[in-house]
């Protein structure tokens, strides 16, 4: 145990405790491609660059100017007419010390003509404020590599990000309120012989009343089933009955007032959850049913293989369900008691993952892959998390625009529920990209343009909607909004997303927490915001 | 979020500036819009940013700030933070006026917050906002009854934990106030004392346990030196302690970072979280400074731990809160009732929640101080008076009793009502 930490394990301190050291590990071997250094792309840099993002390459043609510093925090007056890529690398590279910054001074299509296999070497491309032919492109040469692509925008007062990525798997989610996994409706034996060992009709008070609650549920839940058949309390006058069960069973001084037994009173307040069916949660139903679960083969990647290894598990020795995953709340108790009763669930836990772990190497091993391709940290992390697993695969940008595949219903059912839905907004963006391929220029950029573009873009508008045969209404005044915001791209605007979508990035990064899936809209004249799986 | 404050004032174009400078910012002052806040009127007039910003900020800058806080170096450890930003903003923003002041916020008075236009925090305390929202209610003023409009400074308020954040805009006197949405926040995880002394069963319980109750007996680094969570050989102490205390209980999980995470009750903190906060207040900094938008009405919060979820609602103000409204506060007890009572009513009361209330009233036509726990020596002269009745020290009903408290920058003025010996001492909120 190391007594003092590095300056690195200081400088990190706040965010090590959400990710944790292995999660910056995984962002200090990153390579992330931005494309075009806008106050957008910068401020997704800087909060990359911060939290110590191994290194990254900016890709611009432009050269900086007036208007780019005046919104960009990450450019100066003196940097005008240099190329932008090399400017914003200079400020941003400043930031941290630990990060090796690169740029490129060329625009993504002609790297898209000349070398597309540019953009293979990185973990995540993130793209801001493109053109539509640009970002058609681009997403479909890093759909083919597998390389994941965060698509930003920000457009007057609204911000857009799209997400695209094949398959996407996350063991460590961190969910917000897990369910404990207390096995109290099929204890295993370990904790059926511990359960055993108390016999609360003959303790000590002090003993009584610092048994943990598990046990206390444990114990009245036998009571129930000799008197119920071995059924376990199913509907609320059942569980209410259960409850009433287990308060008489709170001691009484010489009055026949009840002691003050705060367990029990854990234990009652514990019976709504305490007793739900232990069974695989569907998320992790579905991910032992998929296809890439199924057919393992020496590619598959760990994930698919130690899925496969806890399907096996619970198919056999877990008699159906995970492996237990080892963790119990705090609760009143003496702690002898508590660390006893902690123990059976961790032994338990190491038992299962043990038994899986074995159930692995056989995976591997029957393709041809050594048993050390996937470690015991692993397998551990994952069958911990085993009833949170998550997969996001989001759909190609081909998908999305293909008047096939497009998401009709999606689309139609909210602008027509909610003619102010963020829905709206994301139509306004594929109309103003629609204005630009016409017109080589977007709406109202000059004041003289504003009357005349509000015509041509509701044009546009109706071309986008009849060509996916939506039947909705735009209203008007979005039209006349989106030319009235010329292009600009506000700086507050560009930082909320520039937050939004580094958290993002990272989440890619380390596999951990979860993405969206696949579009958000934020607007910020209403605060408000809403994410679509287009 | 960088601790700070900030006020803006909008001026004409100046030297300093450069072709197309504004070029992001002027069609949303120069154009009409459907959207825009109806008393918006457009102006040819370029718009300079924010040129007039005061900065308070108490704080040194800390090398764990330096994952999130972009404006500091690792060679500004040690320096304060509003003057290191100050220094950092001028220089990078040509034209820009920041003047720091390394101060708490209640080292000034009225006077000094009279003069902004808006004010914004990202403090790390609810007794600061609280303290902040009293301070602009002050300013507050009416005639005949009717709020003034010209003495409201709006009030826009971020904070962030890990991965969830919020952000809010208060009108004093007009929207909710701090103090009108207390219940929302979470309450600050305690442990309780039996546990720790006796029966600690998590690795958190060991190292409170040589926090709270064996560094005042053992006194390891001298007699007056109280435990300074920033720094490591302190914290080493209690590390190695703590792992003493779990291995006598068999307890596991004490590490270094969970002692410091203890200790100095750190929330995890990350620059996204921080950025998606910051950039909604200075949207709405920007939207009431010029008038081009409805500025938010009045409470966002955001979490993307899964996604990103945001939930905009329009926070309410409280027909009787203890900071904003005008209804006088009621203290309902029987004469019989101990000083005590009255203490922690203030300090548990989820409408209230003060943290060290000083009770003082008029008897006989002189200040009494009932009892002050800030000061020693007052401390300890009134102390007594916690054991006596309301009735034993004098009090009548209806009387007026004073209430100060660091959650508030006035004193808080409540009524007592006597109630019969047979309620319930229980108090009802009103």
């Amino acid at each position: 145990m190391t007594d003092h930490k590095t300056s690195k394990e200081q400088k990190y301190d706040r965010q090590l405790r959400l990710w944790g050291d292995h999660g910056q590990e995984a962002l200090e071997n990153a390579h992330v491609c931005l494309i075009n250094a806008t106050a957008t792309g910068t401020e997704i840099l800087k909060n990359l660059v911060l939290p110590g993002i191994g290194s990254f390459t900016i890709v611009d043609g432009h050269k900086v100017s007036g208007e780019d510093v005046g919104n960009n925090f990450f450019l100066t007056s003196s940097s005008i007419g240099k190329n932008r890529a090399q400017a914003a690398t200079e400020l941003l590279q400043e930031l941290n010390g630990d990060v090796s910054g690169n740029f490129v001074e060329e625009s993504p299509d002609k790297l898209l003509d000349n070398s597309p296999e540019f953009f293979h070497r990185f973990s995540l491309v993130i793209g801001v404020q493109l053109p539509e032919s640009t970002y058609l492109r681009l997403g479909s040469v890093l759909w083919e590599a597998g390389v994941p692509f965060l698509i930003c925008r920000t457009y007057g007062l609204i911000g857009y990000m799209r997400l695209i990525v094949k398959e996407h798997t996350v063991v460590e989610s961190h969910p917000d309120n897990a369910l404990e996994d207390l096995r109290l409706d099929q204890p295993f034996t370990e904790l059926k012989h511990h359960v055993e060992c108390y016999d609360l009709d003959n303790m000590e008070k002090k003993d009584h009343s610092h048994t943990p609650w598990i046990i206390v549920v444990a114990k009245y839940l036998e009571k129930w089933y000799s008197e119920h058949n071995s059924q376990l309390p199913k509907n609320y006058k059942e569980k209410e009955a259960f409850r009433q069960l287990i308060r008489a069973g709170i001691l009484t001084n010489e009055n026949g007032t009840p002691e003050d037994e705060e367990n029990f009173e854990e234990a009652i307040k514990n019976v709504n959850t305490a007793l739900n069916p232990t069974k695989v949660p569907s998320g992790t139903e579905e991910i032992f049913n998929a296809e890439q679960c199924e057919n393992i083969t020496s590619q598959s990647p760990s994930f698919w293989v130690i899925a496969h290894g806890v399907r096996d598990f619970v198919r056999n020795e877990g008699n159906g369900n995970l492996p237990v995953r080892g963790t119990i709340p705090d609760m009143i108790a003496d702690s002898d008691k508590f660390i006893k009763l902690q123990n059976v669930y961790r032994d338990k836990a190491m038992k299962d993952a043990a038994v899986v772990s074995k159930h692995v190497e056989a995976l591997l091993q029957s393709v041809g892959k050594p048993p050390e391709s996937t470690s015991e940290q692993e397998i551990k992390l994952f069958c911990k998390n085993a009833a949170f697993l998550r997969v996001v695969r989001c759909r190609s940008l081909a998908e999305e625009y293909s008047v096939d595949t497009f998401n009709k219903d999606e689309i139609s059912i909210c602008v027509s529920v909610h003619p102010y839905s963020e829905m709206v907004l994301y139509l306004m963006l594929r109309s103003i990209d629609r204005f630009y391929q016409q017109h080589s220029r977007y709406p109202g950029v000059y004041n003289y343009q504003v009357e005349e573009d509000i015509n041509k873009l509701k044009l546009c508008v109706n071309s986008l909607l009849q060509e996916y045969s939506l039947n909705v209404n735009v209203k008007d005044d979005y039209i006349h909004e989106f030319c009235r915001y010329g292009a600009a791209e506000p700086h507050t605007v560009a930082a909320f997303l520039g937050g939004s979508a580094a958290q993002e990035a990272i989440k890619i990064i380390t596999h951990q927490f979860v993405p969206f899936n696949n579009t958000f809209l934020y607007n910020a004249m209403s605060q408000t915001s809403a994410t679509f799986q287009l | 979020m960088a601790d700070g404050e900030e006020t803006m004032a909008v001026e004409g174009c100046s030297i300093g500036d450069w072709d197309g400078r504004w070029g992001h910012v002027q069609k949303f002052l120069e154009r009409t819009g459907p959207f825009t806040h109806p008393d918006f009127e457009p102006s040819e007039e370029a718009l300079s940013g924010f040129r007039h910003i005061h900065v308070v900020d108490m704080d040194i800058i800390d090398v764990s700030n330096l994952n999130r806080q972009f404006l500091f170096r690792s060679k500004d450890v040690g320096r304060p933070k509003a003057d290191v930003a100050a220094e950092f903003i001028n220089q990078r923003v040509p034209g820009c006026n920041v003047v720091p002041h390394f101060k708490k916020i209640q080292d000034f008075d009225a006077s000094f917050y009279r003069q902004f236009h808006i004010i914004v925090c990202g403090l790390d305390s609810i007794i600061a906002r609280r303290w902040i929202n009293g301070m602009l209610l002050s300013l507050l003023s009416y005639e005949d009854g009717v709020l003034d409009p010209s003495s409201i400074i709006p009030l826009i308020d971020g904070g962030t934990e890990g991965f969830k954040g919020n952000a809010r805009v208060i009108l004093p006197g007009m929207t909710a106030c701090i103090d009108c949405t207390l219940e929302l926040y979470p309450p600050q995880i305690t442990f309780p004392m039996c546990t720790i002394a006796s029966m600690p069963r998590l690795p958190e319980h060991c190292i409170e346990y040589v926090r709270v109750l064996q560094w005042p007996k053992d006194k390891p680094f001298g007699d007056a030196v109280g435990l300074d969570g920033d720094n490591p050989e302190h914290v080493q102490w209690v590390f190695q302690e703590s792992l003493k205390r779990a291995a006598e209980f068999n307890i596991t999980g004490v590490t270094y970072r969970l002692t410091q995470g203890v200790v100095k009750r750190i929330i995890p903190a990350v620059a996204s979280t921080n950025a998606v906060i910051a950039a909604a207040c200075a949207t709405e900094v920007f939207k009431i400074a010029t008038s081009a938008y409805i500025p938010l009405n009045n409470y966002l919060v955001f979490n993307d731990v899964d996604g990103l979820y945001t939930y905009t609602f329009e926070a309410e103000r409280k027909d009787n809160c203890t900071a904003c409204s005008q209804v006088p506060q009621k203290l309902q007890f029987p004469p019989s009732a101990k000083l005590q009572e009255v203490l922690e009513y203030l300090t548990e009361n989820a409408a209230l929640q003060m943290k060290s209330p000083a009770i003082s009233t008029t008897l006989e036509g002189k200040n009494k101080t009932l009892y002050l726990q800030s000061i020693a020596s007052i401390e300890e002269r009134t102390r007594p008076n916690l054991c006596k009745t309301l009735k034993e020290l004098g009090l009548a009903d209806g009387q007026e009793l004073a209430v100060a408290d660091v959650t508030t920058p006035q004193t808080v003025l409540f009524k007592l009502n006597f109630t019969s010996e047979t309620c319930s001492i229980k108090q009802v909120q009103n």
